[in-house]
């Protein structure tokens, strides 16, 4: 009945979005107030169903019910629990659902509490978001339900991929999809504004509360994807240029120039049909991520099913809402009017770079994804990796962190050099040093050498914009633009001493030896086997000195799981200020020596750090944003009542 | 520098300046990728025609039975691979995915070194019973398989 009962829920839900598409639509025309008033009442029943359906869906993966094909397929009695649970949107269909609720949920929220828009804005945005939500609703339901039953139930279920079965599992894809989803909202109060002609800084402040929580959630599951792959494949690297990864990097691509751009419509009112562009690309980048990660067009460690089916039912959605945004921005576009100029020596100027330069690294990623797919229909097959993404990406990504150190210094519409030559001319003069001094200590590659050099000069450049303001006054969404841009030097300077000062020994030794690698040796004390709740593994035991001091034991582990028979690499981390060291146990050699593989990666945690800061730096602006906005509320409140006081006060005299 | 233009031309400038690097990204990726991208190769592809020592390629077909051979250091291992017409011998130096087993499909990347041995950088194999190199995907493993193993016989 749980099963039934979820169907059931999804199903009214579904109709509940058609009804808020026509009373979101219709109501815009004229004398359609009577329908009009149904819009916010069925965003908000379907959020309530939408979230009922997915409480059953969790519920079964917790008892474990196997009459439903999912939880057989993707579930085991024998799991631990925390993975049950993870397990319910570890999968197509429950991720989908997972979607469609966050969507309904988002969709609900605004409704029940956004005002400040003109209402035709607001009905049109209901509207749009209704028609986004039905496509989806159609998928789940036509092309991958989730609470199908099967005809006989098995004795038990099939298991879960054991490279899913971790804690990363449990968050890092929902925090992607809440991240998609606050796109798609954003995506909503664009098409409602280009409908109804009010691409104003009014619509741009209601539209930056979404993208930035969608870009802060974006940025961590990103950072934690990546973290993810690091530890749990057990390759070492941290970012391999994956289809996968890329479908995530390129929606936060799109997502941070949206962010910079819906600042300045909010603060300046320029830039006004740029950021109605940038809102559907941003979009329409979470949908080809899906469309690559869902349809199995990509058959990489992360896409799992092949079925053609499903993929064109996402191309079709794609095709449907984004050509029918670009048509109704094609339409609409010369209605918006020209905004405020700015002179290109300005904040608006450097945010243009900033722009600019994201959106063509954006280009860069999409083609380089695409590419392979592309040749193989014409039965040529290649893969496209660092030697591309890169030197490519690298030459947008270094001017425009040159315009992140210096542009937050400039003024708003027109500032003059003279004003700024003193911190400009010490930053240039940092970075040629610091790019001279390493090249001559070093002698490391030319990418992590301007590395190393711009991360300098972004973190100087990045707390510049505090100097000569009171600390305690600055508020909390100035701070946050300092942090995150910090972060962003912490995460380059991670990245950049990694590659350039990695150390890897493979080696295969006796019980009893010792290796070195870097300022770290180990002695590989006993090898043995350990037990888990639902695999078996092989251990090593090794002890850990840095610089001759004893710090710790490191215990990599070589995993088979039983169902489905896998068998992963769990490798040991040993973290200290300036970097971890990375063990991995490999094979038993014929002669009894085992395999071992160590890696000194110095400061490579800052790149996760960084993540991190940024993040913050997000929530902070976000914060600082909101309770602006409700100040701003209870202010506008205060004077309309003293307004209507003073009305009748007149009144009361004049009479 | 911002004196003697017109507002209205520098919008201007700042959409040429836009377009320009935005075409350009364009154009620089499309020869990047012309230059960039590692083509596949199947054994008897390879060796009918090699690719230049230093051009990164991928590799993928059945590890021969009985092939597999660790050298003295304990970490570098030795095999062929083969499509049933040509096969090829690979050098990879590390540890080798869990499910690296003879008989079994594998993508090497790496590049030809001059002597005609493969030098692979990383082998991918099956990570899990649903889960192969994309190129093998394609041509059906089954059916090469079926081939090599009957030519083998």
């Amino acid at each position: 009945m749980i099963a039934e009962f979820g169907l059931v829920a999804l199903w009214f839900a579904a109709a509940l979005a058609g009804l808020q598409l026509f009373a979101g639509f219709l109501g815009l025309r004229e004398g359609g107030e009577g329908i009009a008033v149904l819009a916010r009442p069925a965003a908000l029943v379907q959020a309530l169903l939408c979230g009922l359906s997915f409480l059953m869906l969790l519920w079964l993966f917790a008892r474990t019910d196997l009459s439903v094909a999912l939880v057989a397929n993707n579930s085991h009695s024998a799991k631990p629990m925390i993975f049950k649970l993870s397990g319910a949107w570890g999968n197509h269909e429950g991720s989908m659902l997972l979607w469609v609720t966050v969507m309904a949920l988002a969709g609900g929220l605004i409704a029940f509490i956004e005002r400040r828009l003109p209402e035709r804005t607001m009905l049109a945005t209901l509207g749009a978001q209704a028609f986004v939500a039905l496509g989806f609703y159609a998928f789940l339901l036509f092309a991958s339900n989730p609470f199908e039953r099967l005809a006989v139930a098995p004795a038990e279920g099939n298991g879960l991929n054991p490279l899913l079965q971790d804690i990363g599992l449990a968050f890092h894809p929902p925090t992607l999809y809440f991240g998609y989803v606050g796109l798609s909202v954003a995506f909503s109060f664009v098409v409602g504004a280009l409908l109804t002609r009010q691409v104003t800084p009014e619509f741009a402040r209601v539209m930056r509360p979404w993208v930035l929580g969608a870009w802060v959630l974006l940025t961590l599951g990103i950072a934690a994807g990546s973290y993810w792959a690091y530890y749990e494949l057990g390759w070492g690297g941290w970012w391999f240029w994956d289809p996968v990864e890329n479908a995530s990097l390129m929606p936060w691509l799109a997502a941070t120039a949206l962010l910079h751009s819906v600042s300045v419509l909010a603060a300046r009112d320029a830039l006004r049909a740029w950021t109605v562009m940038l809102g559907v690309i941003a979009f329409s980048m979470s949908m080809v991520g899906t469309f690559l990660v869902r349809s199995g067009i990509l058959t990489s460690v992360h896409a799992f099913a092949v079925d053609p089916e499903r993929g064109s039912f996402i191309l079709a959605l794609l095709a449907l809402n984004i050509g029918g945004a670009l048509a109704i921005f094609a339409t609409r576009a010369s209605t918006v009017a020209e905004g405020e100029r700015f002179s290109i020596l300005s904040r608006e100027g450097g945010l243009v770079i900033n722009n600019v330069a994201l959106s063509a690294i954006l280009g860069i990623v999409l083609l380089g994804t695409l590419y392979p797919l592309l040749t193989e229909a014409f039965d040529v097959r290649v893969s496209v990796g660092p030697p591309y993404f890169n030197p490519v990406g690298a030459i947008f990504l270094f001017p425009m962190l040159l315009a992140l150190a210096i542009g937050p210094l400039l003024r708003w519409r027109q500032d003059s050099f003279a004003r700024i030559r003193r911190p400009v001319i010490a930053l240039a003069v940092t970075g040629v040093v610091a790019v001279i001094a390493l090249w001559a200590i070093t002698g490391i590659g030319i990418l992590p050498l301007l590395g190393l050099a711009l991360a300098l000069m972004v973190a100087i450049g990045s707390v510049l914009p505090l100097r000569g303001r009171s600390l305690r006054r600055l508020p909390l969404s100035v701070w946050g633009m300092v942090i995150a841009h910090l972060g962003v030097a912490v995460t380059l300077f991670g990245m950049a001493s990694d590659t350039a000062f990695q150390k890897e020994r493979l080696v295969a030794v006796n019980v009893g030896d010792v290796v070195e690698v870097g300022p770290w040796s180990a002695q590989l004390e006993a090898v043995s086997p350990v037990a888990g709740p639902n695999w078996t593994a092989i251990e090593a035991r090794l002890s850990l000195r840095y610089e001759g001091t004893e710090v710790a034991m490191a215990n990599p582990q070589a995993r088979s799981f039983w169902s489905p028979p896998t068998e992963t690499s769990e490798v040991a981390l040993t973290t200290r200020w300036n970097g971890q060291l990375y063990t991995a146990l490999g094979n038993q050699a014929e002669d009894g020596r085992w395999q071992l593989r160590l890696w000194w990666k110095p400061f490579v945690t800052w790149i996760w750090y960084g993540g991190l800061l940024i993040g913050l730096g997000g929530v902070l602006a976000l914060l600082g944003r909101v309770s602006g906005d409700i100040r701003r509320r209870v202010a506008d409140r205060k004077i309309a009542d003293r307004r209507a006081d003073e009305a009748e006060l007149a009144a009361e005299t004049a009479s | 520098m911002n004196t003697g233009i017109k507002p209205k031309h520098q919008r201007l400038v700042l959409l040429v300046i836009a377009l320009v690097a935005l075409v350009g990204a364009g154009l620089l990726a499309a020869w990047a990728l012309r230059n960039q991208a590692n083509y596949f190769y199947l054994p008897s592809e390879i060796v009918a025609e090699a690719p230049g020592p230093d051009e990164a390629v991928r590799l993928g077909g059945m590890v021969e039975m009985g092939s597999i051979d660790t050298a003295e250091d304990g970490v570098t291992v030795q095999f062929i691979v083969g499509d049933g017409e040509a096969r090829v011998p690979v050098s990879f130096t590390g540890i080798v995915p869990a499910l690296f087993v003879e008989g079994s499909g594998v993508v090497a990347e790496g590049s030809m070194g001059a002597d005609g041995t493969f030098i692979a950088t990383n082998l991918l194999a099956k990570h899990d019973e649903n889960y192969m190199p994309r190129e093998l995907e394609g041509m059906s493993t089954e059916e090469v398989r079926a081939e090599i193993e009957a030519t083998l016989e």
